[in-house]
């Protein structure tokens, strides 16, 4: 195989965690290669909800601090808008958001909760009738079409380099490190490698003698045509995840995954299914005054999960010059933050703004190999189809 | 392999799908193709269940949907009872399908075709979702045949989004039931189809005003191009329209000549019109098909893109046939429409081979399409490139999204977002491109051409064509846009009537549900293992 002029980090997988990565290391003057199999986002990175909310993470702070300056930073718009309101159509949902909202008080940030008169007020396609709804003074939502390829561009825009449409198949190594990237169009060397390849990251990481434990998953999401824009956008709740989009169309997501097996080298085919009117039914009860207003589309995406549902982002012990990094099902929105971190540790070699040792690999060391089983995680079976 | 003992309760496992009915064979269209497919069959002894959406709601019209219906409609359009007797008057194969025995639901959409797949493993079949103007549900068929006919590549210039430009599929749907307002137009276009619409709507008593064509001579058979101008039909060659006159609706167009490379030339001249009749494509309906993942190929003697067959007409995916126009367009089929009965005949006898039901008596000579006379991809570049990359002003190629060629050449952000210029690096289409070629999708999702409520009907072509013109490349390496379902647009109303099993209500998460996800950071133990995982209590997804 030739050697293609490779970088001081290859970064395998052109999703929000790999371009993430790239731009924060591009703009601390780090030479860096992304190599993704498609196209930018084509993964779970363009076909997610949007959501930027997550106080459980150690990242949140972050989170928090960096998506308001994202389109300044970036130089591209990512269409952020900042707070959430999470609508609770009965007592029940009510309580299980407490939660998360006791997580967020402990960070210190602010919420309210609003009764049935004040959400209309910002969101007049509500119902009156709810058990109530919070509103939160932090979080809000992204366009991950935008977001994605704003990263791409500043990426490369502070000098790093991105190859599309080239797939990696394998790793060079020498001396317990690995020195290139095998694709298939090449070798490229490199001093240090990410692998943030979603889904693929377990089986990459495998290949270097340290499996990262992923399932994969896929959901599905739901838009509307666009309607005239509500005070407030960023709004979901009802079992819904999504938001209004700055163009206008309602976009939800929601509901039961299906568990998949990964195809060796490929993604898996992502059709929807008519979950599609689950959801639009919980849309529609959520927001009664939208019963005339028209699906025009849905979609599934891909999603990697660890066995706890948290994010690894650590060196490997077998390749000490590899890092890998996968979100676990949340990597949209903790994206600008996950970037920060992983630039942290390659360069730095330690994350020096939050406390990520809740991400170590090392905690799955006593996992059961029988994981997927035992948690129920299974594609189902296959010999009725044809 | 042995079924695993545990199922995780907030996926999809072990969540019934409501089916509401089921039918041996469904045939989605009302067209020669799925006539004679579902009247074969049901000859045959199957249990059959035809679908057509005409006649389509006058308000499902107005949204130019599932036809570039260019707000042609007259006021006949609104009476739901004519248009149903004309609909009927004027296919006898129709009233043949209900005495043999067909199960025939007119003025009933397709919105979804769903199947088991790698990725569905949980869906109990083939599954259709289907919707008339009250209701929706799903029907589920052990066979389907896609016999959903044509629709027109969209062709903008100035003043394309008045009243009164239209497909020509959809001007002759119109003519059909007699609810076609123009009664003067200018048609777009000379390939068979073109002129084959041309016939059709004189037949209809419409006045041709003049045929344009960018090309230099026409591009259909010699012996349809002399009867049309036998019949006093003007046809232009090297001509495009440069405008749509008319105040409100269309009044008339300025057409004028072109130069070799489709620059116009100072030479322009008025046409009074009523209507604009685009012909330039006409192209398969693969909205379902494609949703539903069969494989789908540019496929140039077949009229763009279409399903990829077998002599049976069987697609990629084993139980779902594609006939008719859907199947693919080529002049011998545009002319005769046997090619198409025989089509949806022969789909029949190969799925009762599948079922073991011996077909002896059915065994109907497959037939390939013509080869191509002239070069399709370099005749739809071609217009686009003489309409709307040499246009004299600035219009919509995407009527919904409003975006112009250059915003999509250029990559533009939405204008809604008010993204300053300065503020903005130069990025244009050169600057997403990978070692491929561009991709229609990832321009969407950046410009948004294509994602409104039209579908992407009247622009999807003429995109794929702007990107084709810009990186010099034929139109067959221009990746496919997705299709998504719903194929037609679903309102809330209609969509949640479909029932849901009691489990899925009970376990819905907004999430995957994995409860340790959302423990705070400084809660996580050291290790992590099933065993110790303490999750029990019930918590929603953050
Ligand atoms: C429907 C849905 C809704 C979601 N909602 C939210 C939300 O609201 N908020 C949130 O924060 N998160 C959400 N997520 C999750 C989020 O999208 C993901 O966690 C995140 O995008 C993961 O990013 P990634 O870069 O790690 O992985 P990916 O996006 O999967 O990117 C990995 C990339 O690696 C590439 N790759 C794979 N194999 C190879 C190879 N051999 N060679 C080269 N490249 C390769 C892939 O092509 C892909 O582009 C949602 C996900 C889905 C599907």
């Amino acid at each position: 195989m030739s050697e293609i002029s490779g970088a001081s980090v290859v970064i395998v997988g052109g999703g929000v965690t790999g371009l993430s990565a790239g731009w924060w290391l591009a703009q601390s003057g780090v030479d860096v290669l992304v190599i993704e199999k498609g196209i930018v986002g084509w993964e779970a990175s363009g076909r997610n909800g949007g959501g930027c909310t997550h106080m459980q993470s150690p990242l949140f702070l972050e989170e928090q601090r960096l998506w308001p300056m994202m389109d300044e930073l970036l130089g591209y718009p990512t269409e952020f808008m900042p707070h959430r309101i999470r609508i609770a159509a009965t007592e029940e949902q009510l309580v299980l958001y407490s939660r998360g909202i006791a997580t967020s008080r402990q960070h210190g940030y602010r919420y309210e909760l609003l009764d049935g008169k004040q959400l209309r007020e910002l969101v007049p396609l509500a119902g009156e009738d709810i058990a109530g709804a919070y509103y939160y003074h932090f979080g809000g939502h992204a366009n991950p079409h935008r977001t994605v390829q704003a990263y791409a561009w500043a990426m490369q825009d502070h000098g790093g380099r991105l190859f599309q449409n080239c797939a990696v198949t394998g790793f060079r190594t020498e001396g317990g490190r690995v020195t290139g990237v095998k694709t298939e169009r090449g070798v490229f060397g490199c001093d240090q490698l990410l692998i943030a390849a979603g889904p693929h990251t377990g089986r990459f990481s495998a290949m270097l003698g340290q499996e990262v434990p992923v399932a994969i998953a896929r959901a599905e999401m739901i838009v509307t045509e666009p309607l005239p824009l509500m005070a407030h956008t960023g709004v979901d709740g009802n079992g819904l995840y999504g938001r209004q989009t700055l163009r206008g169309n309602l976009a939800y997501g929601g509901g039961p995954h299906e568990w998949l097996e990964l195809p060796d080298a490929d993604a898996p085919a992502k059709p929807s299914t008519p979950l599609m009117n689950h959801i639009g039914r919980r849309l529609l009860e959520m927001m009664p005054r939208a019963a005339q207003v028209r699906i025009i589309r849905s979609w599934a995406g891909i999603i990697e999960n660890t066995p706890d549902g948290r994010p690894v982002i650590d060196r490997l012990s077998t390749f000490p010059n590899v890092v890998v990094a996968t979100m676990s099902s949340v990597g949209f929105g903790l994206s600008p933050a996950s970037g920060h971190a992983i630039r942290d540790l390659i360069v730095d070699g330690a994350c020096g703004f939050a406390d990520i040792s809740s991400f170590r690999l090392g905690r799955f060391d006593k996992l059961e190999p029988d994981w997927r089983e035992l948690q129920g995680w299974n594609a189902l079976a296959m010999e009725e189809i044809a | 392999m042995s079924r695993p003992t545990k199922f995780d309760e907030k996926s999809i496992a072990g969540k019934e799908l409501s089916v509401e009915e089921h039918t041996e064979l469904l045939v989605i269209g009302a067209g020669p193709a799925g006539l004679s497919a579902a009247i074969d069959a049901a000859g045959r002894g199957l249990s059959v269940v035809l679908v057509d959406e005409n006649p389509v709601p006058f308000t499902t019209m107005g949204n130019e949907v599932p036809l570039h219906y260019g707000q042609g409609m007259s006021g006949v359009a609104r009476n739901r009872n004519a248009m149903m007797e004309a609909l009927i008057a004027s296919e006898p194969l129709i009233e043949a399908a209900f005495e043999a025995g067909v199960d025939v639901r007119l003025g009933t959409a397709c919105w979804g075709l769903y199947g088991r797949s790698e990725s569905t493993r949980w869906l109990p079949g083939m599954v259709a979702g289907l919707a008339d103007e009250e209701r929706g549900w799903l029907i589920g068929a052990e066979h389907v045949i896609v016999a959903a006919g044509r629709r027109d590549m969209g062709l903008g210039f100035p003043g394309w989004d008045k009243p009164g430009v239209m497909g020509a599929t959809a001007a002759m749907s119109l003519a059909r039931f007699g609810a076609l307002a123009p009664r003067r137009v200018v048609l777009l276009g000379t390939s068979a189809e073109a002129l084959d619409a041309a016939g059709a709507l004189m037949k209809a008593g419409v006045e041709i005003a003049a045929i344009v064509e960018q090309a230099a001579a026409p591009v259909g058979p010699t012996e349809m191009v002399a009867s049309l101008r036998v019949a006093g039909c003007e046809i232009l060659t090297g001509h495009v329209v440069r405008e749509a006159l008319g105040r409100e609706t269309v009044e008339g167009v300025a057409v004028c000549a072109v130069g070799e490379i489709g620059q116009p030339t100072a030479e322009e001249r008025h046409i009074a019109c009523d209507g604009v009749v685009l012909a330039v494509g006409v192209t398969p309906v693969i909205d379902l098909v494609a949703a539903l993942g069969a494989d789908v190929a540019f496929q140039q003697a077949r009229g763009g893109y279409a399903p990829v067959v077998d002599a049976d007409q069987r697609t990629s995916v084993r139980d779902v046939f594609a006939v008719g126009d859907s199947a693919g367009i080529w002049p011998a089929k545009t002319r005769d429409r046997l090619v198409s009965e025989r089509e949806g005949r022969r789909a029949v006898a190969a799925i009762l081979s599948d079922r073991g039901v011996a077909s002896d008596d059915m065994s109907i000579d497959a037939v390939g399409p013509d080869s191509p006379t002239y070069d399709l991809s370099a005749y739809r570049i071609g217009w686009v490139r003489a309409s709307v990359v040499e246009a004299r002003a600035a219009f919509h190629v995407c009527q919904c999204e409003e975006v112009t060629a250059r915003e999509i050449l250029e990559v533009r952000p939405p204008r809604y977002l008010d993204w300053q210029a300065e503020r903005r690096n130069d990025r244009s289409l050169s600057s997403l491109l990978g070692e491929g070629p561009p991709n229609p999708d990832q321009v969407k999702r950046l410009t948004r051409a294509g994602m409104g409520p039209c579908q992407g009907r009247r622009c999807r072509e003429q995109v794929a064509a702007l990107l084709a013109l810009q990186v010099a490349t034929p139109l067959a390496s221009i990746p496919l846009a997705g299709y998504r379902a719903p194929v037609r647009p679903l309102t809330l109303a209609i969509s949640s009537q479909l029932p849901e099993a009691p489990e899925q209500a009970l376990h819905w998460d907004v999430w995957f549900g994995i409860h340790p996800q959302w423990r705070p950071y400084w809660e996580v133990p050291e290790f992590y293992t099933v065993a110790t995982n303490d999750a029990a209590a019930p918590a929603a997804s953050e």
